[in-house]
């Protein structure tokens, strides 16, 4: 185990926990503003219902993320502090402008959406609902520029003191790889929070068939998936031809591509890469439809990774299966969503229990590809933080080993128990419906002249 | 010269942005730090609820303190992040326990008390793991090469121990005297009883901590009792003791605002303490504010958004703490 070794441990074990947080709060956050907004203009207690539900499961999920999140700001220095010199000048401001931007506008109208309602009335509350939405998708604007231009690193020179020095911060935030990072982080971030809607509305309609509450936010969950799926393989698709243009190294250890292929580019189905020798074992290959889908002709070639000085290479292992992992993902995902169309279509979708079993089936699986698509573009910009110019080996803090050892050891501790109870408890919120609207005087059918049949509205009410 | 002016324009906002948190989260840490005061699960569930609102943009102020260190002064934070490794692991550890708490502590029962505890202990280890940090980095930092030349445990010492008490003290004061302000009944008089030891004891910490940080480096020595700075020397002291002075009566019963915002005194008067000692290093003894600082580029770039965006910032905080202003309605909270 070396220094380097640890921190790229630590680092990978402290983010992966935090990406999953986000990519679920950022599609909550936008639910939540539909939900509210749908609720003041049908005055429909069902979206009443569900604000209140999906709320607090969002509470504690951005919980979750605000305390991971802070780990990882001050990460950078304490595990990659050569990196936090070198880079802090491109990296730096564009965090800072995370935190002034959308950190402080979640955080200070997260209170008011919360707890606030009755405080400031229906349309500040709309507006505090509004800007924590926002605040979530800046944030990953933000975030996704500062990952971005590490992986295609523009509108800089560099220092006789190793600093990178910002020339042109529009083609630094605004760097090659930006915008289709970007989109393809916000869908997943929507099918993430697509699929969870589903599979809870789901669990909740096979306990309890009929619940009107839970109908409407299954329906809503399936409109967004057949959206969103479709939308998310075509930007996936766009995203890697980009990648192909940048950073040729990674598609092809994606691709398991070692040699060049004279005829055309294979897809490989299954394989065992075998780095050492470079070479693919036990290769299951499609002729041509590599060169298909990468450069949209029959014999097209692409950079094989022979190509590449061996020390220039990702680890192809990871990324070739964890890319293989989330396409995988997404065509289930597309195919639950055509599902659920045929479903609707024959007056199925509340009551096909093969079909709401599947929608909790893959309830998690947005998790699982934001992971494994994470694993993909990270994995595979090494050996580089900062793609083709600043390696990982000599990025990391001049720390003693069991500094290190000791934080990691603590890091998975703490995160597996603090995050382990925080799941269970999402879970055991999930599982049980939302309350069932009562109508009220204010909202229902006006019958009893003037007698107050009580409160107006019954939904929030402590959840054990 | 423009740099110059940058990097010193800069110096002063990332230094106000710490002082802001200092004093924002300080009181919310401090009501977990006296979380086990509280007798019965209601007095716990109020004072849980004086800052659940607003905990979240308090403790943001700490990401724009580190964040902005890291994109003005990317030298400092390279070097400062490794010799601290240790409160600052810490620290981040706690404030995991303790800001999940917020949430967790009303979706369990059986392990309703493990997160009341997680709260108080969070909020403990935290006050005292930054109170260290500050005494590690006042007590100076090795720096070759453009990075830490240390050890990992360089930054512990009795002067580092010391400061972890005071800033864990005064942070149970602060946290006090808000309950003092923002609660009624059995607990706010408690408070009040409790916040006269913590303020006698802040006091005397401030006076400890004042009195050896000259000793921690001749530069501070010469700083504080020598030459123009001499008038700063008196007037600190002075106005600590008019801070005290209002504590004091806000406690016997004149009012319950005063406290909390003599309390405050103490925390802006000790900052302005350090700053004094420090200027015009970043990294004492080896890194200066110009030294740390990143390109014009950079300084520039970040700096026309942060000169807009902080009022902005300021004026909607200031609108959510008026939202929820007041004494606190023991039945309300959404849980």
């Amino acid at each position: 185990m070396t220094a380097e070794v640890l921190a790229r441990l630590q680092f990978a074990f402290t983010v992966s926990f935090h990406i999953i947080f986000p990519a679920f709060s950022i599609g909550l956050a936008s639910y939540l503003a539909v939900l509210n907004g749908a609720w003041l203009w049908t005055r429909d207690g069902r979206y009443l219902s569900l604000f209140n539900f999906w709320k607090k499961i969002f509470a504690v999920a951005f919980g979750m993320g605000v305390v991971s999140g802070i780990v990882m700001s001050y990460q950078f220095g304490t595990n990659w502090s050569v990196f936090s010199d070198k880079a802090g000048p491109v990296i730096g401001p564009m965090m800072a402008y995370e935190v002034l931007t959308a950190f402080f506008l979640e955080a200070g109208f997260l209170g008011i959406m919360l707890f606030g309602r009755s405080r400031v009335g229906d349309g500040l509350h709309m507006l505090a609902t509004g800007m924590v939405a926002l605040g979530t998708l800046i944030s990953a604007t933000w975030i996704l520029a500062v990952n971005s231009w590490m992986h295609t690193p523009a509108g800089f020179s560099i220092a006789e003191n190793g600093q990178f020095v910002p020339e042109d911060w529009w083609q630094i935030v605004f760097n090659p790889s930006f915008p289709y990072r970007l989109v393809h982080m916000v869908l997943a971030a929507y099918l993430t929070t697509a699929l969870v809607v589903g599979g809870a509305s789901a669990f909740q309609l096979l306990r309890a068939p009929g619940h009107t509450v839970s109908k409407r936010s299954l329906s809503m969950a399936m409109w967004m998936l057949v959206l969103v799926a479709p939308l998310q393989i075509f930007a996936g698709d766009q995203h890697g031809l980009n990648t192909l243009e940048h950073q040729p190294a990674k598609i092809a250890a994606m691709e398991g591509h070692f040699e060049r292929h004279e005829g055309g580019v294979p897809l490989v189905l299954f394989a065992i890469p075998d780095q050492q020798n470079q070479k693919l074992d036990y290769a299951l290959e499609v002729p041509h439809l590599g060169s298909l889908i990468l450069t949209h002709s029959w014999d097209g070639q692409i950079p094989a990774l022979s190509e590449f000085p061996v020390e220039d290479q990702p680890p192809v292992w990871i990324v070739f299966w964890s890319f293989r992992v989330m396409v995988a993902l997404g065509f289930a995902m597309l195919g639950l969503a055509l599902w659920g169309l045929w479903a609707r279509w024959r007056g199925r979708l509340y009551s096909d229990p093969w079909l709401l079993r599947a929608c909790v089936a893959l309830g998690p699986a947005g998790f699982v590809a934001v992971l494994a698509g994470w694993i993909t573009t990270e994995v595979g910009r090494q050996p580089w933080t900062v793609y083709g110019l600043l390696r990982t080996s000599e990025s990391h803090s001049p720390l003693d080993l069991p500094a290190l050892t000791t934080s990691l050891i603590g890091f998975v501790t703490v995160y597996f128990f603090v995050f382990g109870a925080g799941t269970f408890y999402l879970l055991r919120m999930m599982r049980k419906a939302p309350d069932t609207p009562r109508l009220g005087l204010r909202d229902g059918p006006i019958r009893t002249a003037g007698i107050m049949p009580g409160p107006t509205m019954t939904s929030g009410e402590r959840s054990d | 010269m423009l740099g110059l002016e940058l990097s010193f324009i800069w110096a002063g906002i990332i230094a106000f942005a710490v002082l802001v948190y200092v004093i924002l989260d300080g009181f919310d840490l401090g009501v977990g730090i006296l979380f086990p005061l509280a007798k019965t699960e209601q007095e716990r569930d109020v004072m849980m609820n004086s800052v659940a609102p607003i905990w979240d943009g308090n403790e943001t102020w700490l990401v724009l303190g580190g964040g902005g260190l890291f994109a003005v002064f990317p030298l400092a934070y390279a070097v400062v992040m490794p010799a601290l490794y240790v409160p600052i692991i810490l620290m981040l550890l706690a404030l995991i326990f303790r800001g999940v708490a917020f949430e967790y502590r009303w979706r369990t029962k059986r392990w309703k008390r493990l997160w009341d505890f997680a709260f108080f202990g969070g909020s403990l280890v935290a006050g005292f793991s930054q109170g260290m940090a500050l005494g590690g980095l006042v007590q100076g930092i090795e720096v070759v090469d453009r990075g830490y030349a240390g050890g990992w445990w360089d930054w512990l010492s009795p002067f580092s121990l010391l400061t972890g008490l005071a800033v864990a003290t005064g942070y149970a004061l602060l946290g006090a005297t808000w309950l003092v302000m923002k609660l009624e009944g059995g607990v706010h008089d408690r408070m009040r009883r409790v916040a006269q030891p913590l303020g006698l004891a802040t006091l005397v910490f401030l006076g400890l901590v004042s009195l050896f940080t000259p000793l921690q480096d001749e530069v501070y020595f010469q700083r504080w009792f020598s030459g123009g700075s001499l008038v700063f020397s008196v007037a600190v002291p002075v106005l600590v003791l008019l801070c005290a002075a209002g504590l004091w009566k806000g406690l016997r019963g004149g009012g319950d605002r005063l406290p909390f915002f003599s309390a405050l005194g103490f925390f802006v008067l000790g900052f302005i303490g350090i700053g004094i000692s420090f200027y015009p290093m970043i990294v004492p003894p080896s890194l200066t504010i110009v030294e740390a600082a990143a390109p014009d580029s950079s300084l520039a770039f970040a700096l026309v958004g942060t000169v807009i965006l902080i009022p902005i910032i300021l004026t909607y905080t200031a609108y959510a703490y008026w939202v929820f202003r007041g004494k606190i309605d023991p039945s309300e909270g959404y849980h």
